[in-house]
């Protein structure tokens, strides 16, 4: 009889960037001081973005939004450490990360107004329409990595969902393929520690996200999502190791939902507002602000000016949204196949006339 | 010019598109080294390579949500569920996703897939391994329902599906795998998709059928032995259907059975029946009857052949009708 320790795995934390903006020099990923503010001013960008849309929905000029404030590190961080020609699959909370990914902000808005035309990625960039049921693009996600692999077009696929997906059997038929084909791909776990009122540890009794990939034969990390220079050290490595060849990688970004699930939710009914004070000391623009401004990076007059600038280019892009013409109404027979098929055309003309 | 059965023209297809299309690949379970648990793609990796001829984990969800992915990636996947009852596990990629990305996208992105699944009873097969859903998938945009009857039209369907733009699903007639064997042109062809087939061509009855049932309705017309003339029509594409040939056909005849496996309640001849309803009423000179399984859960073996349509019920059918 033997009784031994097949194996021991462990978990890895990352922080670089504590709350009071102190930076772990040794950790701290190569970054030019223009790609901080690039970084930086994304960040401000897609806050001012996504109370912009609050307001909107709050006054009839947009249909639900969902917000995703104190989560702009995990967006803005990853999707600095993607190419262009990489692919997305977005979840619905990521309006910001849609942003920084070239998506035009006319169009985010449009798709929020209910356009689908707002879900058109540009030609220059793989941005998947944002999915609306929960965990479902993650095969998605590894599908088109395995065909970059396949193909041998050197992309990355990456994917974003919330700690609430890694409930469903979507996320571990995903992980479990891309283990086992080596996928290129970058699971980006955005853990708000809230799926609307469900918390975190009523979702799963592990003690973390990230320890799940362990079972799937990859590695699996946890770092500080309000910290932006973790997020984008955590997914730059693992998208090099991806594109590399060296298979797929699950990131869990501890972060907190700073606002309500969407415009139809009100969490005062089920977080306590301690904890969320709490958590807002963990800002992900401010605690980089500190830092910026101890590096010389960032001064009150810079700090107005990218606040003044982000409120200038989301207002164009509200004007330029609620200029555009409505959809074409045939336009919803246009898109389902390739060609119309005989019974479609019939009801267009039934419905618009010939 | 070769003879194949219907499972043998399922690889014939897959091996020509395949050499034909370097971003066609095959994935799903024992389809690899094994050659499928109906040989379907026997000596397909051994020939095109494990990275195009895929074996994949157990998990049907994972292939198809998988499949959709490398579509919109560039690839043409042909992913095969084992039975077609085990697709329902894959049910929400299919309908909240696969169906809908080139409408969500704008055309941006496309997904160009196949999935291929033995369906329907009269194998004394175990539980869920008989069903036919094809009216399930009917009833969904942006997905195309094709179901072969025969080797020839196997091929030919299979191909086509294959070079579609958009995602098919090919029910294959599993009790008829290897029942009928047919000469098959080694060439490349295709049978367009939406084009249903005029097996025999009739005046008094318009006999309509797909699947593992067209051989059933052969079989009943046989019986019949010429007492009426019956135009039989093999409706082959599901999803989008030939309605102008079932109309043309009932204004020439004004009579129609429509026999199917699946169950009666909104069974795809509920809505061939509405279209003749709105296109040839005038012309009917008695009830569509619909010859169909009722509306309870496919039953274990031993009382399987009380749940299928066979040669006497379709021949009941048509003597309700032509007696009306």
């Amino acid at each position: 009889m033997t009784k031994k320790v097949l194996k021991e795995f462990k978990v890895e934390y990352l922080q670089v960037l504590d709350e009071n903006g102190n930076c772990d020099e040794s950790l701290m990923p190569k970054l030019s001081d223009s790609d901080i503010k690039k970084i930086y001013e994304t960040l401000v960008l897609i806050r001012v973005f996504d109370q912009k849309a609050f307001n909107m929905q709050r006054q009839g000029r947009l249909g639900t939004y969902i917000q995703f404030k104190g989560q702009e590190a995990c967006q803005v961080g990853s999707a600095f450490a993607l190419q262009d020609n990489d692919f997305i699959f977005p979840m619905y909370r990521n309006s910001g990360l849609l942003i920084a990914r070239k998506q035009p902000i006319v169009q985010v808005l449009q798709y929020w107004g209910g356009d689908e035309r707002g879900l058109k990625s540009p030609q220059n960039v793989n941005n998947f329409p944002i999915a609306i049921p929960v965990s479902t693009q993650i095969p998605h996600a590894v599908g088109a990595g395995f065909a970059a692999k396949l193909r041998g077009t050197k992309q990355v696929s990456a994917v974003y969902f919330g700690e609430g997906a890694t409930s469903k059997g979507d996320f571990h038929e995903a992980m479990n393929f891309a283990g086992v084909f080596n996928v290129p791909v970058v699971f980006i776990c955005e853990n708000n520690q809230y799926a609307i009122s469900v918390p975190r540890k009523k979702q799963t009794h592990a003690e973390t996200i990230a320890q799940k990939a362990i079972a799937y034969g990859f590695d699996g990390l946890q770092v500080d999502g309000m910290d932006v220079f973790a997020v984008y050290k955590a997914t730059k490595d693992a998208v090099d190791k991806a594109r590399a060849g060296k298979g797929p990688t699950l990131i869990e970004c501890f972060a907190y939902r700073m606002c309500d699930h969407s415009t139809s939710d009100d969490a005062s009914r089920y977080r306590p507002k301690e904890e969320f004070e709490q958590w807002t000391k963990k800002d992900p623009i401010e605690r980089l602000e500190k830092y910026m401004r101890s590096k010389k990076l960032l001064d009150d007059a810079y700090k107005d000016k990218i606040l003044k600038q982000s409120q200038n280019i989301i207002e164009k892009a509200v004007t330029e949204f609620e200029k555009l013409p409505a959809p074409e109404p045939k336009d919803i027979f246009k898109y389902v196949f390739a060609e119309m098929t005989q019974q479609q055309k019939e009801e267009m003309e039934e419905l618009f006339g010939r | 010019m070769a003879v194949a059965n219907i499972v043998q023209s399922v690889t014939m297809a897959l091996r020509q598109e395949m050499a034909r299309d370097k971003n066609v690949v095959v994935l799903g379970e024992d389809v690899g080294l094994n050659g499928g648990v109906f040989r379907a793609t026997e000596g397909l990796q051994k020939e095109f390579g494990a990275d195009r001829v895929i074996d994949t984990p157990l998990s049907e969800l994972g292939i198809v949500g998988c499949a959709v992915g490398m579509a919109v990636n560039g690839l043409k996947p042909v992913a095969e569920i084992q039975f077609s009852g085990f697709m329902y596990a894959a049910f929400d990629q299919l309908i909240s996703h696969a169906g809908r990305i080139r409408m969500r996208s704008r055309g941006r992105f496309t997904c160009p897939i196949v999935v291929r699944a033995p369906y329907g009873g009269g194998i004394r097969a175990l539980e869920l391994h008989c069903e036919s859903g094809e009216s399930i998938f009917a009833h969904t945009p942006g997905i195309k329902m094709v179901i072969p009857s025969n080797p020839y039209d196997t091929k030919g369907l299979l191909a086509a599906a294959i070079r579609d733009p958009d995602p098919v699903i090919f029910y294959e007639p599993m009790r008829i795998y290897r029942a009928i064997k047919q000469d098959i042109p080694d060439n490349d062809y295709i049978v367009p998709l939406g084009k249903a087939n005029v097996v025999q061509e009739g005046d008094d009855l318009t006999l309509i059928s797909w699947g593992a049932m067209v051989k059933t309705c052969q079989d009943a017309l046989e019986k019949l032995n010429n007492k009426y003339s019956v135009e039989l029509i093999d409706l082959r594409t599901i999803n989008p259907y030939d309605a102008e040939t079932i109309i043309n056909s009932v204004k020439k005849t004004g009579r129609c059975v429509i026999v199917h496996e699946a169950m009666k309640t909104s069974g795809f001849a509920a809505e061939l029946i509405a279209s003749i309803n709105e296109k040839a009423l005038l012309s009917l000179e008695a009830p569509v009857v619909r010859v169909t399984s009722p509306d309870v859960p496919f039953p274990l073996a031993r009382l399987e052949n009380y749940y299928l349509p066979d040669v006497d019920s379709v021949l009941k059918g048509i003597e309700k009708v032509m007696r009306f």
